[in-house]
């Protein structure tokens, strides 16, 4: 090996940085013409996602429409000008009447492995919740991903009264705020609790100021 | 050293010579992301499409890459690769891609592509080249098969997602929590041994299989 490199002529540097430019440029465009033939697709897959976890904890309404938070205010029209793209926002469903059923709210905060990610379904009027779904966690399996497969828990989210209080599992009584929390998930199912309490402090006043000006 | 056949390039990555089980490459996504046989397929076959277009590319451009930059020029030709299959998962089986999270992107340094770069594909006509990155592959893909069944069996009492044991088995939940991926690989390292060992006649020395040491690399 060591004779077969000192016969080896000098490749001049030019030569070198031609080789990686012409290679690097040949990759970057094959990359863009792979990322533009999946980018719609994985899109369409993500607001089909979205479009169902929002129905899913709205309980199917007829249909919904999306609000959002600008300048501590609900709008449900971005003014001109301003990029959609980094608002937060809220979903709004409507009954068969024309009558806003609940607020579906997406929230973020840390479990127990990593950021857990849910959305929830909320009715302004009783202060209720609708429903849960968790959208994105890396829970520990068989144990912390019970929070979004154990079909008990979840549906304790299901007219819950709000604020939610944790309890040991088995122990509350039946009282509707009280969520049992998973045995062996206890971080995970706090978290989950929390990350509710937390976006409803959050949008509840957002809530009542867009219901008062109406 | 002696020039290997056809035959041999390409059954020697799958068994002999296996890159997860007996040169223990490539343990990282090995160990990580084998919690599922789904799992496991998937990125069994995103390497093994890796591994054949970079070997490929490699071999074929291999009188036009300067030596002094091959390295960095392996890399982004796996690179690429690996980000071409990253998006293809992501549009086809967003699931599956979502489970097996960075580990797609960190396909890129796995050292068994660019070994087999380095001393095989770099060095070979591109047919030689293909059979041993299609061997190679092969045998990882055979690899972390074995591992994501054993951890699925016994970890979800399933596989493939079909529960094979009933409702009354009581999963070990460990098999399929990261301990149980050094587990799953010491177990199986341990039985293709003792089947070696077996194998092996008495009379001769145990050797260890080529491979283990490339002098090619070296």
């Amino acid at each position: 090996m060591n004779g077969a490199l000192s016969v080896r002529p000098e490749v001049p540097a030019w030569r070198l940085i031609t080789t990686m430019a012409l290679a690097g440029v040949l990759a970057g465009a094959l990359i863009v013409i792979v990322h533009q033939s999946t980018q719609p697709t994985i899109l369409r897959y993500k607001a089909e996602m979205l479009r169902r976890a929002v129905n899913q904890v709205l309980k199917q309404p007829e249909r919904y429409e999306t609000l959002y938070i600008y300048r501590g205010a609900l709008i449900a029209s971005v003014p001109e000008g301003v990029q959609s793209k980094g608002l937060d926002r809220l979903y709004v469903g409507y009954g068969a009447d024309d009558q806003a059923v609940g607020f579906a709210i997406a929230a973020a905060e840390p479990g127990f492995q990593d950021i857990v990610r849910l959305i929830f379904g909320y009715d302004a009027m009783a202060g209720r919740l609708l429903g849960m779904k968790v959208l994105e966690s890396k829970e520990t399996p068989g144990l912390g991903d019970k929070i979004e497969k154990d079909a008990v828990f979840v549906s304790q989210f299901d007219g819950a009264a709000t604020p939610l209080v944790g309890v040991k599992g088995g122990r509350g009584s039946d009282d509707p705020g009280e969520i049992d929390m998973i045995t062996g998930a206890t971080i995970s199912s706090r978290a989950v609790i929390r990350i509710i309490n937390n976006a409803l402090e959050r949008s509840v006043p957002l809530i009542a100021a867009r219901e008062a000006s109406r | 050293m002696r020039e290997t056949t056809r035959q041999e390039d390409l059954l020697r990555g799958i068994w002999r010579e296996n890159p997860v089980l007996i040169q223990l490459l490539g343990l990282c996504p090995a160990l990580a992301v084998t919690n599922s046989v789904e799992n496991a397929l998937a990125m069994g076959l995103a390497t093994f499409f890796v591994l054949c277009g970079s070997s490929l590319l490699v071999s074929t451009l291999k009188k036009l890459i300067p030596h002094e930059v091959r390295i960095s020029t392996y890399i982004l030709i796996i690179a690429t690769f690996v980000t071409v299959a990253d998006m293809t998962l992501e549009a086809v089986v967003p699931e599956i891609h979502k489970a097996l999270g960075a580990f797609i992107a960190l396909i890129v340094v796995n050292c068994m592509i660019l070994g087999r770069q380095e001393a095989f594909a770099s060095k070979r006509p591109v047919g030689r080249a293909l059979l041993d990155a299609v061997g190679t592959g092969v045998g990882f893909i055979i690899a972390l098969l074995l591992m994501g069944s054993l951890r699925e069996l016994l970890g979800n009492g399933s596989l493939l997602g079909i529960s094979l044991f009933g409702p009354s088995y009581e999963p070990w939940v460990v098999m399929i929590l990261p301990p149980g991926g050094f587990f799953a690989l010491g177990a199986l390292i341990l039985a293709l041994g003792w089947i070696q060992q077996r194998r092996a006649p008495r009379s001769q020395p145990q050797e260890w299989p080529e491979g283990v040491a490339d002098r090619e690399a070296a």
